[in-house]
């Protein structure tokens, strides 16, 4: 029996709109499989995990709040990957983002400055996100030098940078010695938007960049070019679009949203710079672009969706005592499963049984 | 003296899992697959390596333990590639990220256990020659079977049809199909290959490195070894001198901060990673000329009938 892939005439469409929600069904039934192998009830720990978040206002509150650095990295690496430039290393420029809006907070922690510091921060996390990012863009274009890999080298040296800053100039003397910064001012802080709730209005930034990204690529002749590279290299060739202009384009965007993100974390939920402000978000954002099918309106909906798994996935740890680590094979797998289904659109399956079969049917 | 042999004796052992996983990664990508899933694979080869071995008191088992995971975990990369015709760059990242979780999974429940390591080997009479016994008779097994590996690999692509065959579907699939060659076939060969290296070269950390399992105690060294394939240029002999290079470079910031140089530790811990990207920068510079990667390297291949 042997596997056989078809090549379609054509991009099926239908396929195309379903193929996320098949991958969801089908993580779905291998978690099931997981928890009971795991010794917890299915059914009882996909609740906890899917529904009882969107169940009570405060969750729901929290699924935005973990959705919003989600979503603005995903609308940036999707540029990317449009491209075929691949910026795997998202994590490293949400730090940096932190890291330099975080020094405009802690410089002027204490002074009378006014309104004008939160904006300035969240400029400097933005620039600072696209510049960390056009290191491995340029090695690339200049040198030749593969960006996959310079990108997720730089993840690790930005953690780096991060761990030095809060366990040495900027501590906060009065911390007990741990390693972080004093709490930011108010007009360092990223405001909420409902008194006493959690929401902030990094969540309304979120939105904006999802329009932005929309328009950009459904508008606008940057945008048909990021997509023709990608699909068509050597028309875009013949077009005399710019890859190479291209790469440095969508990794600087895409380093400048994952910045913001990293900033807006910090200044918002957060509130103070220290070590492992991010779950996995770069990481997590890869799969949120992938299962949002690079296009904006689906890595919203594709965001708040794996947003919906870190909060169940905390609320499993609390109430059924589920391993942390099962939201991470969750999402292994269902970016696995979507990439198959993905391949559903391309290529039809077909299973044949025996070689002799496929000769008859061919001829 | 006895300092110059301690400070080779940890560079052989810092080295091993990089010249390992690297090892694997070669030979999948001589084949034309390029697999970005080692970081995954040697993690939960880390996991699997040390439960093994915590389990039945051997590290025999513990490294078999090992290569079963990664070419398990390789299996599930070879059918979405292979089978599906899935984009490679894409699933490696979807299996690293799934190997970070699954190793989380198995390996919790034995954070905090210890085992002992791989003894060092003592061959009567050779293992104590003046300054180079040590170093070439007296290190843990892995050690020079990671060596042994990568002449075995040098032989096998240089020197068989076998490896003319392979090399053959990473340059060009397309002939090597119409020559009748299974190139499927031969590629999932090598991934699978390339998975047993990076699940025993995850192993060997637990197992003769530490005395434990940490979480994330791969840190990076997958992507590293991605880096030290293209740092070699394909080529076996290159692979070695990369390997101990980087493993260098790792025991030297090691030694620089326990020698507490007035430099913050974490710019010493950044070298391997800052290495790396220079490293990438100079090579993929000089060779501006024409590309020695594979020339079917990441590229999908769906046979016609």
């Amino acid at each position: 029996m042997q596997l056989v892939l078809e090549k379609r005439a054509e991009r099926s469409r239908t396929i195309a709109l379903v193929s996320p929600l098949i991958a969801i069904g089908l993580t779905l039934i291998t978690m099931s499989i997981l928890f009971a192998v795991l010794g917890k009830n299915p059914i009882m720990a996909l609740g906890v995990y899917f529904i009882a978040p969107l169940t009570d206002g405060y969750s729901l509150q929290e699924i935005a709040v973990k959705a919003t650095p989600l979503v603005m990295i995903a609308i940036g690496l999707s540029l990317c990957y449009l491209a075929n430039a691949w910026n795997i290393g998202a994590e490293g420029q949400f730090l940096m983002g932190a890291v330099a809006g975080s020094w405009i907070a802690v410089n002027t922690q204490g002074t009378d400055a006014g309104h004008w510091v939160l904006p300035a921060m969240l400029v400097a996390g933005a620039v600072a996100g696209a510049l960390y990012a056009l290191i491995p863009a340029l090695c690339r274009v200049k040198f030749g030098a593969s960006e996959i890999l310079t990108s997720l080298m730089l993840v690790y040296v930005a953690d780096l940078v991060l761990d030095y800053l809060v366990r040495g100039p900027w501590r906060d003397p009065a911390g007990f010695n741990f390693p972080t910064t004093a709490e930011f001012d108010p007009v360092a802080t990223v405001p909420v938007l409902i008194e006493g709730g959690r929401l902030h209005l990094g969540s309304i930034i979120a939105l904006v960049v999802v329009a932005g990204a929309f328009v950009l690529l459904d508008r606008t002749i940057k945008g048909f070019e990021i997509r023709v590279v990608g699909v068509a290299p050597r028309a875009a060739r013949f077009g005399g679009f710019n890859a190479n202009q291209l790469v440095l384009l969508t990794f600087a965007v895409s380093g400048a949203l994952a910045g913001l993100a990293g900033i807006i974390e910090v200044a918002g939920p957060i509130g103070h710079l220290q070590p492992g402000i991010s779950p996995g978000y770069g990481f997590t954002a890869i799969i949120v672009a992938f299962l949002g099918r690079l296009n904006p309106v689906g890595i919203l909906i594709a965001g708040l969706f794996l947003a919906l798994t870190f909060i169940g996935g905390e609320q499993a740890q609390i109430t059924m005592k589920i391993p942390l680590d099962v939201t991470k094979v969750f999402q292994g797998i269902l970016l696995f499963y979507v990439l198959a289904c993905d391949s559903l659109i391309l290529y039809r399956f077909k299973l044949v049984f025996t070689s002799r079969q496929v000769q008859s049917g061919a001829g | 003296m006895v300092l110059v042999e301690a400070i080779i004796l940890s560079v052989l052992a810092a080295s091993t899992p990089l010249l390992l996983a690297a090892t694997g990664e070669l030979v999948t990508e001589r084949a034309g697959v390029l697999n970005l899933g080692v970081e995954g694979m040697m993690i939960v080869g880390a996991a699997c390596g040390f439960a093994g071995a915590w389990m039945s008191g051997s590290i025999v088992v513990g490294a078999l333990c090992g290569i079963v995971a990664g070419m398990l975990m390789s299996l599930i990369f070879a059918f979405m590639t292979l089978g599906l015709a899935v984009n490679q760059v894409a699933t490696g990242l979807a299996l690293t990220i799934l190997g970070i979780g699954l190793s989380g999974l198995i390996g919790a429940r034995f954070v905090g256990e210890r085992i002992t390591t791989a003894p060092k080997l003592s061959v009567p009479g050779l293992s104590d020659i003046p300054l180079v016994g040590r170093i070439l008779f007296g290190e843990d097994a892995f050690v020079y079977l990671s060596l042994a590996l990568i002449i075995a690999v040098w032989w096998f692509l240089y020197r068989t049809r076998a490896g003319l065959v392979l090399r053959a579907c990473g340059d060009n699939h397309v002939s090597a199909h119409a020559l009748g060659y299974p190139v499927l076939r031969i590629r999932l060969l090598a991934v699978l290959f390339g998975g047993g290296c990076a699940g025993l070269a995850g192993a060997y950390l637990p197992l003769a490195y530490t005395p434990f399992f940490i979480p994330g105690m791969t840190a990076g060294r997958g992507w590293i070894a991605l880096a030290l394939v293209v740092f070699a240029s394909w080529r076996p002999g290159r692979l070695v001198i990369g390997a101990y290079l980087f493993g260098a470079v790792t025991i030297l910031q090691l030694h620089a901060q326990g020698a507490g140089v007035g430099i913050p530790s974490q710019v010493m811990s950044a070298l391997p990673y800052l290495a790396t990207v220079i490293v990438l920068v100079l090579l993929s510079r000089a060779r501006t000329g024409g590309s020695t990667a594979p020339a079917a390297l990441g590229t999908v291949f769906v046979p016609d009938r």
